[in-house]
């Protein structure tokens, strides 16, 4: 205690300190201003978007544009969409990692090392986008949602990370079962696994984050725009000034800037559920990386 | 039955991989009783790599032929370096580097310094309080995916209506249009590179600020050094293999614009300025169909990718010891 006075009591570490914490409080409200902004937005009426500039809330309340986004077909069909995808695909994305990841934790497996070699090489050389884009349309999966899952379905920097994780677990337990006369993928699925749920929790939000936001391979792998997944979706209506694909029925003028306002915040909703989780187990596995990378 | 056939499809793929002298002295069966389990669990991580990772890259000789679907990658005749010397002629060629280079430039000035400023500021933060808060809020621009900051932008930025629009034309007593502009394209950029990810990017740096020895800031103090000198004299050296590092794999990402963000910025007014390789490839390779011109320019940029992140790496080996590799 007596050193932390000695250390910043002078008058100008004073001054710098009162700086410091109105600038990183001022930044943080950056981070967070232009989301609210929106979040006012997407309950305000069309006429107060249209002629306030810039406010944090609403005068006038109003749920005609998520009233208006929930009737339409569209939207609530790539919202859904984008729920399946993102459960079928963290689930299975995770499963193949895990069980990749617990053989090449074995030293002594024959040809382990060189397929480690193998797959770090990827992580710096890969074939890139046509490439990849003629692999899913030869395997017939252009306009399927396997296009969104399987391409990055095993990321190598988890999948090492997990790996080293499974290798630091005590040799014992599997051994026991081993002797119990469970065979590897028994002792995976059953010692394995339970013991390193808080990683394995890491790596599904890592993989169902991505999922999530991804844009890249909606773009690239369906063309069918009934298929389309929420960020899709988005992209269309605030790039877009044609929003004749929510209007169900013509005759109805749907609120257009209050419906650019909510559809970010519906794509934005569940990673702000998710955040005190996400924030957690992201920096987590951010530093579990950088320590063993 | 079912799994000693699945055992022997892991055998011949891990025999793809194992080199030859092993691949006999492992043929003897003995070997594959014992690990049969393991390989099974190997086998869909492998046709996973083989298909998605291996696969593109052996599809990538596309850039040295000229690629017809009905013939298939195999049949299609062969080119050489033609894609490739007719790129490096193209007004394209000096277009895309110097708009990708531009930015990876901007971005290891302005974006790269101002993370580990801002971690240097967080860490002199005295109340923790305010330290967490700051951290959870400039964590959460990280999470939202590139279309909703695109999204964002566009409103923000929206002609006669958006937030910034309006402030940033008040004070410079203009009227531009931020969105088609392309002389104020790389400024949007990097307002949105720096707003989605240097509150992430301290991460890495506070971690490293954390292990710094408080001995010697003691020792300091004693000596009489100011707030300042201790930042520049101990901090900032205690910190700098971490720097070093994330140099490194900046280096790698030079050429690595981000699709999705330059994507989603570009328009038909801004194209010049816009387009980078990754796009130019998306337009040439997916709308146009020219797999095999836009393979090579693809190609080229991830071999620059493999030079530069190699000779960074030599080169802090060989001038600070540290290195990824």
């Amino acid at each position: 205690m007596a050193r932390e006075k000695y250390r910043f009591n002078t008058p100008a570490g004073r001054v710098f300190d009162v700086f410091n914490v109105i600038l990183l409080v001022a930044i943080g409200a950056i981070a967070l201003v232009p989301f609210l902004y929106v979040l006012a937005g997407s309950f305000a009426t069309e006429a107060e978007i249209a002629t306030r500039p810039f406010f944090l809330w609403p005068n006038t309340f109003s749920l005609e544009a998520y009233k208006s986004i929930l009737q339409s077909d569209a939207f609530v069909r790539a919202l859904v969409t984008t729920i399946l995808v993102t459960a079928v695909g963290t689930t299975i994305q995770l499963l193949l990692t895990a069980a990749m990841a617990y053989p090449l934790s074995k030293s002594n497996l024959p040809g382990g090392r060189v397929m480690l070699m193998l797959i770090v090489f990827t992580m710096v050389f890969g074939g890139g986008m046509i490439p990849t884009f003629l692999v899913v349309k030869e395997l017939g999966l252009l306009d399927t949602y396997w296009a969104l899952i399987l391409p990055a379905a095993i990321n190598p920097f988890s999948l090492i990370i997990i790996k080293n994780f499974f290798q630091q677990l005590p040799k014992e337990l599997e051994e026991s079962a081993m002797i119990d006369g469970a065979n590897e993928m028994r002792t995976l699925w059953s010692v394995i696994l339970p013991l390193s749920k808080p990683v394995l929790a890491t790596f599904a939000l890592f993989y169902a984050v991505g999922i999530w936001n991804d844009f890249m391979s909606p773009l690239l792998y369906l063309n069918d725009s009934s298929m389309w997944t929420l960020q899709m979706f988005l992209r269309q209506v605030t790039a877009a000034t044609d929003l004749s694909m929510l209007q169900d029925d013509p005759s109805q003028q749907p609120p257009a800037e209050g419906i650019k306002f909510a559809v970010i915040i519906v794509a934005t909703l569940p990673i702000l559920i998710f955040y005190p989780f996400l924030q957690k187990h992201f920096a987590k596995g951010m530093l579990l990386g950088s320590v063993k990378g | 039955m079912i799994n000693a056939r699945a055992a022997d499809q892991a055998g011949a793929t891990e025999a793809l991989v194992v080199p030859k002298k092993k691949r006999r002295r492992n043929a003897g069966g003995g070997h594959f009783n014992r690990f049969k389990w393991l390989y099974l669990l190997l086998l869909p991580g492998v046709l996973y790599f083989l298909t998605f990772r291996y696969g593109p890259m052996f599809g990538a000789v596309i850039a040295f032929k000229d690629y017809v679907p009905f013939l298939g990658i195999g049949g299609s005749p062969w080119v050489g370096f033609a894609h490739f010397t007719d790129f490096f002629a193209s007004p394209d060629f000096l277009r895309l580097l110097a708009n990708t280079l531009i930015l990876a430039f901007l971005n290891l000035v302005i974006a790269f310094p101002l993370t580990i400023i801002i971690a240097l500021l967080l860490n002199e933060l005295r109340l923790s309080i305010v330290k967490r808060t700051v951290q959870t809020l400039i964590y959460i621009p990280h999470f939202l995916s590139w279309t909703v900051v695109a999204s964002l932008t566009y409103l923000i930025f929206a002609l006669d209506a958006g937030p910034l629009f309006h402030l940033i034309n008040g004070i410079l007593g203009t009227d531009i249009n931020f969105l088609t502009d392309p002389d104020w394209f790389r400024a949007v950029i990097m307002l949105q590179t720096i707003w989605k990810g240097t509150g992430w990017g301290t991460i890495i740096f506070l971690a490293a600020l954390a292990s710094v020895d408080q001995e010697q800031y003691e020792a300091a103090i004693i000596d009489g050094a100011g707030r300042w000198s201790r930042v520049w004299h101990i901090t900032l050296p205690s910190i700098m293999p971490t720097i070093v590092v994330m140099l490194i794999l900046k280096m790698g990402d030079v050429l690595d614009t981000g699709f999705e963000q330059i994507f989603l910025m570009t328009n038909s007014l801004n194209r010049d300025t816009a387009d980078v390789f990754d796009t130019f490839v998306y337009f040439l390779g997916i709308t146009q169909g020219s797999y095999s011109y836009s393979t090579a320019v693809g190609l080229f940029k991830a071999v620059v990718g493999v030079v530069l992140i190699f000779g960074a790496n030599w080169l802090s080996r060989r001038f600070n010891q540290t290195g990824i590799f």
